[in-house]
């Protein structure tokens, strides 16, 4: 009976991780795209999930997954050299948008956008092992804050983009509280269905948000306060200008690309500092055995909910940056299929494991660009990777480990 | 007379038609142990369950000092000095066991998020005492050299121990332990059995301990209740108890 109720869980999962990948694909006709669904592939992988679970394939074929290799970069000499990792990582990304290509640029900009929701969303389902299904929302609150202060009130980039988290997390906590206390599936659905309310409101509330014609002429962001459009607004002054060079619109796309890089580094400072305080332990607890956290005075329901506020916070971050960097935002943005992306990068990456999260949001966002040729089969191919995740390796490229805090042993103590 | 600690008055709790505790009364004086036996199945964890807030009875009255505490959530009645270990030890298995007591001591650390992401001395003073804390009990229950080691694999009697140490380090007033020499050994049971007498000598700590090893309650135990089929058959001191006929027509007799 239990093994059918997770075969259920997973199956579910599945449908959801698999339907942007192989359900739904674009097709390009001329002058217009379409977007096509076709649910075939994504029943077939659902049965396979799920005649895989209730048969317990995993454990059958367990000898097999072990002699797999596994990516463990918890290796010794790997975190023993990480800061210099990091480094030439840091360097590399910070020189990348001064040698590569203008789309190349764009593509690795649009990708970190990802990074950061897939982090964001990697606090609420990979730290508190909340399974959230309208992740979106949060993303949308922050977009539209965003739009919204600064057509109505002339707010700049870089106040709204902190009253865009801010209105991201207090939404998550007027959802989260509600729901949080009660057990986990009903945070998915409820979740699920949050974020098509969003996404409703924003499409029906025209005398606020245009409808479904969603808001234009969105401020890009200003550097230092020096604009990045080739006109400067009145009283305001622009880059080229303020260096006397003439105008280049790759300006203002290296700028993004630079500012969507602090916001991850930003993010991965928060995050890294967290899962090494109270707070990130906890979250670890709760997730291991809820009602031992009870029995020593820890509040569920207030430690979900520093999560669930925080990855809202992030996909509202997230959001005021997709809107200042395309300018316009629609309510269809902001669909259902985008959570599950997130989603996606997140189970795909290894739950709670950030450089998993990272590489998964790159290679699924960065491959689809590259490989656009194929599209046909790279839909095939990812919803085919991720309907084997499912069943061998649910636990993602990388398994997470957080770091632990260590307690120097007698002897180690009085040297 | 000092005015007691735990006051249990007339503890129902039911589950649909199964009347699981029905009429228990007992106080727990400060300093006391207290224990309460019964065979399997006779309702001892569910008092526990309802002492410490994880079931509502459906009927009676628990006070902590002259305050009512019934029905409360399990979390604000541990902050309020109860906190117990569970019959099917409930570590965090994967955390090691210094983060185990580090995540017990949650209420009392510096959970303000400013000074933790930003390592202020008042954070790392707090996490530095936290962790001397961690050093301190894991010593006393003797799992000082298992600190770094997960949780999960650690042998069944230091699991015990651990889970003990956990409680311990919330400075809890009252500390409920259900059956926990089960599964140990003769010598470890000697070990925890000096444990116990310690928290309480030393640690300012009154034991409610459920427990099915006699000689182990008969040595160590103040007064005991005595249950059976949810209802409240015998209360006294340990001989007190051997001498109640019900006790031992429904109890000890059978052994
Ligand atoms: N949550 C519950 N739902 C239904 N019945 C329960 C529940 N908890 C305990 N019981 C029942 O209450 C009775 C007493 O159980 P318990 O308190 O665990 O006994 P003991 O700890 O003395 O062995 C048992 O018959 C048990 O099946
Ligand atoms: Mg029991």
């Amino acid at each position: 009976m239990k093994s059918l109720k997770t075969a259920c869980m997973a199956a579910l999962l599945t449908a959801v991780l698999t339907l942007p990948l192989l359900g739904a694909h674009l097709v390009v006709n001329g002058l217009s795209t379409t977007l096509v669904v076709n649910l075939w592939p994504v029943g077939i992988a659902v049965l396979l999930v799920f005649v895989a679970q209730l048969l317990d394939l995993k454990a059958r074929l367990g000898a097999i997954t072990q002699a797999l290799p596994t990516v463990s970069l918890s290796s010794a000499s790997f975190s023993r050299h990480i800061r210099l990792w990091l480094a030439v990582v840091l360097v590399a990304a910070l020189i990348f948008p001064f040698v590569a290509s203008r789309g190349a640029v764009d593509v690795a900009t649009y990708a970190l956008t990802y990074v950061m929701l897939g982090l964001g969303l990697n606090i609420v389902v990979g730290f508190a092992g909340l399974l959230d299904l309208g992740y979106v929302a949060f993303y949308a609150v922050g977009a539209y804050s965003y739009a919204l202060l600064s057509q109505y009130f002339g707010l700049s980039f870089w106040v709204c983009l902190p009253i865009g988290g801010l209105f991201a997390a207090t939404f998550g906590i007027l959802l989260g509280f509600p729901v949080l206390r009660l057990r986990g599936d009903y945070l998915a659905i409820v979740t699920l269905g949050f974020g098509e309310i969003i996404r409703l409101v924003l499409n029906n509330w025209d005398s606020l948000t245009h409808g479904p014609d969603g808001i234009n002429g969105i401020a890009r962001p200003t550097v230092f306060g020096l604009e990045l459009n080739r006109r400067a607004s009145p009283g305001g002054t622009t880059l080229h200008e303020f260096f006397g060079i003439p105008f280049d619109s790759l300006y203002a796309v290296i700028a993004l690309y630079l500012i969507a890089l602090l916001l991850v580094i930003l993010t991965l400072f928060i995050i890294n500092r967290l899962v090494r305080m109270p707070v990130g332990r906890a979250w670890e607890a709760l997730r291991e055995d809820e009602i031992a956290c009870r029995s020593l005075g820890l509040n569920p329901t207030l430690i979900k909910l520093s999560a669930f506020a925080l990855g809202a916070c992030f996909a509202g971050l997230a959001g005021a940056f997709y809107a200042s960097r395309l300018g316009t935002i629609t309510p269809e943005s902001f669909t259902f299929i985008e959570s599950a992306v997130v989603l996606a990068i997140v189970v795909l990456g290894g739950m709670g494991s950030q450089i998993g999260v990272i590489l998964a949001a790159l290679l699924l966002t960065v491959l689809p660009e590259l490989a656009r040729s194929f599209s046909e089969y790279r839909m095939l191919i990812f919803g085919l990777v991720m309907v084997l995740m499912m069943i061998w390796r649910p636990q993602g490229l990388m398994p997470a480990t957080r770091p632990r805090l260590e307690l120097p042993t007698a002897e180690e103590a009085h040297q | 007379m000092k005015s007691p600690l735990l006051t249990v008055s007339g503890l129902q709790m039911r589950f649909g038609g199964l009347l699981a505790v029905d009429g228990i009364e007992f106080q727990v004086n400060p300093g006391e142990i207290f224990a309460i036996i019964g065979p399997n199945g006779a309702g001892k964890t569910t008092v526990f369950n309802c002492v410490s807030g994880f079931y509502r009875p459906t009927a009676g009255e628990i006070r902590l000092d002259a305050r009512a505490i019934t029905g409360q959530p399990g979390h604000r009645i541990a902050r309020a000095g109860i906190v117990r270990t569970f019959q099917n030890i409930r570590l965090f298995r994967t955390m090691t066991a210094v983060e185990n007591l580090l995540v017990a001591q949650h209420a009392q650390l510096d959970t303000n998020w400013f000074s933790g992401l930003f390592m202020l001395p008042r954070f790392r003073r707090a996490e530095r005492d936290a962790l001397e804390r961690a050093a301190y009990w894991l010593e006393k229950v003797g799992l000082r050299e298992y600190a770094n080691r997960e949780a999960g694999n650690l042998a069944y009697g230091q699991q015990r121990r651990l889970e003990i140490a956990r409680c311990m380090i919330t400075q809890p007033r009252l500390l409920l332990l259900d059956e926990p020499a089960a599964g140990l050994n003769p010598q470890e049971t000697h070990e925890l059995d000096l444990l116990i007498r310690e928290l309480r000598d030393q640690h300012d700590v009154a034991v409610l301990l459920i427990e099915h090893d006699m000689s182990l309650v008969m040595e160590i135990s103040d007064r005991i209740l005595v249950m059976e089929y949810g209802r409240p058959i015998g209360i006294g001191t340990p001989a007190e108890v051997r001498s109640n006929p019900r006790v031992i027509k429904a109890y000890l007799g059978e052994e």
